[in-house]
């Protein structure tokens, strides 16, 4: 018969259109932005800056090796070296970031930078709604406003930031542990002068030296 | 003889000056249709000559989407190309993904951990489900069916995507692949979560199948539309649902055996005319096979690593020599082919996007019809400019 195709067609919208008042399942579209849907764990936006503690400039993981800027495919990185020193997590005097910008009008969010820093200094944010009515400036994101605390990427990522921290702590254990065996050797060398020199107290080899950066590829 | 001058004679660039003809009653008209209309998806023109209603003549213009990835290809590293890639066909992010690792996985002798081969192919196969709804949708769209089969192909294409982004983090840019395996590992929570999404993929053809196969409107557009002969399209090198419509039974999975494709069972289906309606019925039933590989793969991933240990993320420079990669995109053959002379980036970086080629044939499938139908015709080649432009 002319026309059961169209028929068949129609009963199968009107089956769609009176079972999204009863299924809860056939209603998909949430009302943004008054409704969200919760965002998946791994989901990546932007890349924000990790730091530890209360201050942010202080507690910036980021030792400016400028690896990420060197792999990021579409150079939306710009970074430039301080000239002093601060500490980092285990107590290492580290170069640190004097100018770290993000140009995100540019960024494309593919998180070769988070999957090559040697040092989780860099992660990435969930942070969508970015819209501003300045274009240049707006969308440029230096330092100030890309540090983000530990306790925040906590909060986004859970289990990834449960790993990193994981990994940094037993990275900080390592180098402890290896500082007090040195002291101990140190102490032991005193007490003894005749007995060989102990190993002179070396930089955990899992923290990277700091001229990686400027290595070649 | 200049380069523009050729046998057949002078090549007059693709912005020639309208060709106006005369037939027996009276001027061809020339129209230009697209760059910006919404039957070109995206920024496409074809230069049409009608002769009243009756398509005399048709150019494909491309070009408005170039952003030099061959060239961004010849200057960045291999991994920083990965997520250049995902741009390409963006329907389709992770099956591009997985035609370059393959590629550069030849080039430096790479092999590929057992479930990392897994995760490929339920990745590509869930791609190749979400493409093939989205066509369809499109399809119906170009038809006139505003809206409602697109909305409910799209429906479904969103759980899969969320698939996507609970796994790689982004819905459409995945950025997933990498030389020797895959970025993370999945859970079994998202296992289960993908099972429950494949077991939900029949429920929803069916439904598509009743909206529209035997719609009275459809087949009296699309039946016999376009129809395009065997060995014009094996002369031409179209591949994909395009080509298997045709009746030619080829489809690299079972005939390059890349992955692992060899233990699954599932059957190639194939079109008998070559037309529009053809076309639409082989990418749906391609949906049943790729449900039929995702219930083999979701059942047998093994436990085990997803990445070659011996991989390295950064200084990757494989030795000189020279790879194809292809694999068996939703649109076709997507190869990729890589020249390396020892350095960090490629020294000749080639992709063969399947949506260029398939457009290749439009306008011997489009004479003779009206120019209603060659959005019709046009969109059941089903490409994606990024892809074509590159």
């Amino acid at each position: 018969m002319l026309g059961e195709g169209l028929l068949k067609g129609l009963a199968e919208t009107a089956k769609n259109f009176a079972g999204s008042f009863v299924s809860k399942e056939r209603l998909i579209t949430v009302q943004y932005p008054e409704e969200r849907h919760p965002l998946p764990e791994a989901s990546r936006n932007f890349p924000f800056l990790v730091y530890d503690g209360a201050d942010w400039e202080a507690g910036l993981r980021c030792v400016a090796c400028q690896i990420c800027e060197k792999e990021c495919p579409p150079k939306c990185i710009y970074i430039e070296k301080s000239k002093d020193k601060k500490p980092d997590y285990v107590g290492k005097m580290q170069i640190y970031p004097a100018r770290f910008d993000i140009d995100i009008s540019v960024c494309m969010s593919c998180q070769i930078c988070v999957e090559v820093c040697p040092f989780e200094a860099i992660k990435m944010d969930t942070e969508f709604e970015l819209a501003t009515d300045d274009r240049f400036g707006g969308l440029l994101q230096d330092r100030k406003q890309l540090a983000k605390s530990n306790e925040y990427y906590h909060a986004i990522h859970p289990t990834e930031a449960s790993e990193v921290d994981a990994r940094l702590a037993e990275e900080k254990a390592k180098v402890e542990e290896k500082a007090r065996a040195a002291a101990a050797a140190a102490a032991a060398k005193a007490a003894a002068p005749a007995a060989p020199a102990a190993p002179a107290a070396t930089p955990s080899p899992a923290a990277p030296k700091e001229g990686e950066g400027s290595q070649p590829q | 003889m200049s380069f523009t001058e050729t046998k057949a004679g002078k090549f007059e660039g693709w912005n020639r000056p309208p060709v106006i003809e005369t037939s027996d009653d009276g001027e061809l008209l020339e129209v230009s249709m697209g760059p910006h209309h919404p039957s070109t998806h995206g920024v496409f023109r074809m230069d049409v000559a009608l002769d009243g209603e009756r398509v005399v003549k048709l150019k494909p213009v491309f070009g408005y989407l170039h952003r030099n990835h061959e060239q961004i290809g010849q200057t960045a590293s291999y991994l920083q190309m990965m997520p250049y890639t995902d741009r390409l066909d963006y329907f389709c992010s992770l099956t591009n993904n997985w035609a370059y690792a393959l590629a550069v996985e030849k080039l430096a002798g790479q092999a590929v951990p057992e479930r990392a081969e897994y995760i490929r192919v339920i990745l590509a196969e869930l791609t190749r489900i979400q493409n093939h709804a989205a066509a369809v949708g499109f399809l119906a769209q170009d038809l006139g069916a505003s809206g409602t089969p697109l909305m409910y192909a799209f429906r479904e294409r969103e759980k899969i995507l969320d698939l996507f982004e609970s796994l790689t983090g982004s819905r459409m840019m995945c950025n997933y692949m990498r030389f020797g395996g895959c970025r993370v590992d999945v859970s079994e929570a998202w296992l289960n979560a993908a099972r429950k999404v494949v077991a939900g993929v029949p429920r929803f053809v069916d439904e598509l199948e009743a909206l529209l196969s035997s719609n009275e409107i459809l087949l009296a557009r699309c039946q016999g539309m376009g129809v395009l002969k065997p060995d014009l399209a094996v002369n031409a090198g179209v591949t994909g649902p395009m080509l298997r419509a045709t009746g030619v039974n080829y489809d690299l999975r079972k005939v390059d055996h890349y992955g692992i494709y060899d233990r699954f069972q599932f059957r190639v289906p194939l079109g008998e005319h070559g037309d529009v309606y053809d076309r639409y019925m082989v990418r749906i039933l391609e949906i049943h096979e790729s449900v039929k590989i995702l219930e083999q793969a979701l059942k047998e991933i093994p436990a085990g690593p997803i990445m070659d240990p011996k991989a390295k993320l950064r200084g990757f420079k494989p030795k000189p020599g020279e790879a194809y990669g292809r694999i068996e995109a939703p649109k076709g053959e997507l190869g990729f082919y890589l020249i390396s002379d020892g350095g960090t980036s490629p020294y000749r970086y080639r992709i063969r996007p399947p949506s260029l080629v398939n457009l290749t044939i439009l306008e011997d499938m489009c004479l003779g019809h009206n120019v209603a139908d060659v959005v019709v015709i046009f969109g059941s080649v089903d490409i994606v400019l990024g892809e074509v432009d590159r």
